[in-house]
């Protein structure tokens, strides 16, 4: 078994910086990741920066369990990994929101997450006709890079209204290089005529020949439909995101404190400014803990590692101390930004009520709202009993897609002050499907030893 | 329309994967998901419970839809980078009465 100082679970901006910082005061650092290399599609100068710096990284490493005494288990291309670690810095990102509506699961439906993978690092159009759907920057990102590689987008559907962008406006100026960079794929989208429709959102989608036939209609604030005129749209990808929810599985399997909060996007680890959880050496970083972005992720994250740093022992705290002082600044700027954006991706509870009963909920089990609702009926008030009653969350992506909008339901039927009141599904391990292959790798049954026999 | 996009991330070297022993084409470096629905493969499996079609979400091996079998172990489609010869085949439903 390898030991670390610190284990640092995800690869995007977040994980990479806290890991860097981390390591750059001498402390031993494994990184792990699912994907196949680190910082996403975010920076490939930040990826040298990781291969010529000490951090061990584990890519491609699908990590299923965590232990209270910080005991990784990973299963990665070579077979079952696993190490221990004195602290923890979790770094798991997000999932993206999509708040169900009728015939969300028909394939060649995707998440806006899903498509801006696609154009950024698999070089693919989303479909040869696209819709884009839902709220939030991402919007704007997809349908100009879209358009701008030849595609075509059909039209963007957007739950936010011009008003609710030009409230944005004084906390983007904290970051005039995204502000510009925004302004450049509106221009992109004006130019290629492409029909914006503000306060709309999808509330249908439906198979018609070869395409994808989606229904629009107008929507209030909280994005509930209203009975006006419906516009139909055919496109052979229907793109659809309604904002992020932190990953909290890991800090959740390990007890830490966890408060709900919107405007972050959902379910939170407690922590101060550098990451530090409730629990000892445990540390949330990025929009893990709490959605701000990926600009301010990395800054906050140095933080984070360096706080970690300092926790243990680091040589020189005085220095460290210095160094965290020097990134205050810019951590105020990019966490205001940060939050401008998150605001307009917050969910409103009231978008829940948009769900159809026939509309299935949770994918994994085919759950419907109709039986959310039953089970609430019947008394299921908290979110581990709605599982229990009706397999919500069950599934093999335990609750990660369904779990925000279940909580909601849940939330309102009951008549709840609070998300706090219904509670989360507990999370368990394995945090990720794991086969029993994985695991115990290629053996030879003659090598697997007989004890002897009890006696008699 | 092409839906593969010409950058300098990609150098356009054919890989040919099966589906099902049907020849398919994927470029190097896309996954193994992106590959079918770049193909027009959009269907991947089947819901448990109501048998519904269902295709890659999330691409960033969360949702667990893109779930297939790959040279006989199953295996996330958006986490399997797409290499020469790959057999990729769908899972039958469950007979299981869930």
């Amino acid at each position: 078994m390898s030991e670390f100082d610190v284990a640092v679970i995800g690869g995007g901006p977040a994980g990479t910086h806290a890991s860097l910082a981390a390591a750059s005061t001498g402390l031993s650092v494994a990184l792990f990741d699912d994907d196949p290399s680190a910082g996403g599609q975010f920076d490939r100068a930040l990826r040298c920066e990781l291969a010529s710096s000490k951090v061990s990284t584990f890519f491609a490493h699908s990590v299923w369990a965590v232990t209270g005494a910080y005991r990784i288990d990973a299963v990665g291309p070579q077979g079952p990994v696993h190490c221990t670690s004195r602290a923890l810095i979790v770094a798991s990102g997000t999932t993206e929101r999509v708040v169900p509506f009728e015939g969300w699961t028909t394939p060649g439906v995707i998440g806006l997450a899903a498509a801006r993978i696609l154009l950024n690092s698999q070089g693919l159009l989303p479909g040869r006709s696209t819709l884009v759907a839902g709220c939030g920057p991402l919007l704007a990102a997809v349908a100009a890079k879209t358009l701008e590689n030849g595609g075509k987008v059909e039209a963007i559907a957007d739950l936010a209204g011009t008003a609710d962008w030009v409230r944005t406006l004084p906390a983007m100026a904290a970051r005039p290089d995204l502000l510009l960079q925004a302004l450049k794929w509106w221009r992109t989208i004006r130019r290629a005529g492409t029909p914006r429709y503000g306060r709309h959102s999808v509330v249908r989608v439906e198979p018609a020949s070869e395409y994808l036939r989606a229904t629009l209609a107008p929507c209030d604030a909280s994005g509930l439909p209203l009975n006006a005129h419906r516009t139909t749209v055919l496109a052979d990808c229907i793109v659809v995101g309604h904002g992020f929810t932190p990953a909290t599985e890991i800090t959740r399997l390990l007890r830490a404190e966890h408060r709900y909060s919107r405007g972050a996007g959902g379910w939170i680890a407690v922590a101060d400014q550098d990451g530090r959880t409730s629990r000892t050496l445990l540390y949330v970083a990025g929009d893990a803990a709490g959605i701000v972005g990926a600009a301010a992720s990395a800054t906050c994250a140095m933080l984070t590692g360096l706080a970690c740093a300092f926790d243990l022992g680091a040589a020189d705290p005085s220095r460290l101390k210095r160094r965290m002082e020097s990134l205050r600044g810019a951590q105020r700027r990019a966490v205001r930004y940060g939050h401008a954006m998150a605001a307009l991706m917050a969910p409103s509870a009231a978008h829940a009520d948009s769900i159809p009963p026939g509309t299935i909920v949770c994918r994994c089990e085919d759950v419907t709202r109709a039986e959310i609702d039953a089970a609430c009926d019947a008394g299921a008030h908290d979110m581990n009993q709605l599982k229990a009653w009706t397999r919500c969350g069950m599934g093999p992506c335990q609750g990660r897609t369904c779990g925000d909008i279940a909580g909601e339901l849940l939330m309102r039927r009951v008549g709840a002050p609070s998300r706090e009141a219904v509670g989360y599904f507990s999370a368990r391990m394995p945090l990720r499907p794991v086969t029993i292959e994985a695991l115990t790798g290629d053996f030879n049954y003659d090598d697997i030893p007989i004890p002897q026999a009890a006696p008699l | 329309m092409r839906m593969r996009i010409h950058d300098s991330n990609h150098s356009g070297e054919e890989v040919p994967l099966f589906l099902d022993d049907r020849p398919l084409t994927a470029r190097a470096g896309e996954n193994v998901a992106a590959a079918l629905f770049a193909s027009g493969v959009k269907a991947l499996r089947s819901s448990p419970r109501l048998r519904q079609a269902r295709g890659m979400f999330c691409l960033m091996g969360s949702c667990q839809e893109c779930l297939v079998m790959i040279d006989g172990r199953r295996a996330l489609a958006c986490q399997t980078l797409a290499t020469a010869g790959l057999h990729i085949e769908t899972i039958p439903p469950t007979s299981a009465n869930v």
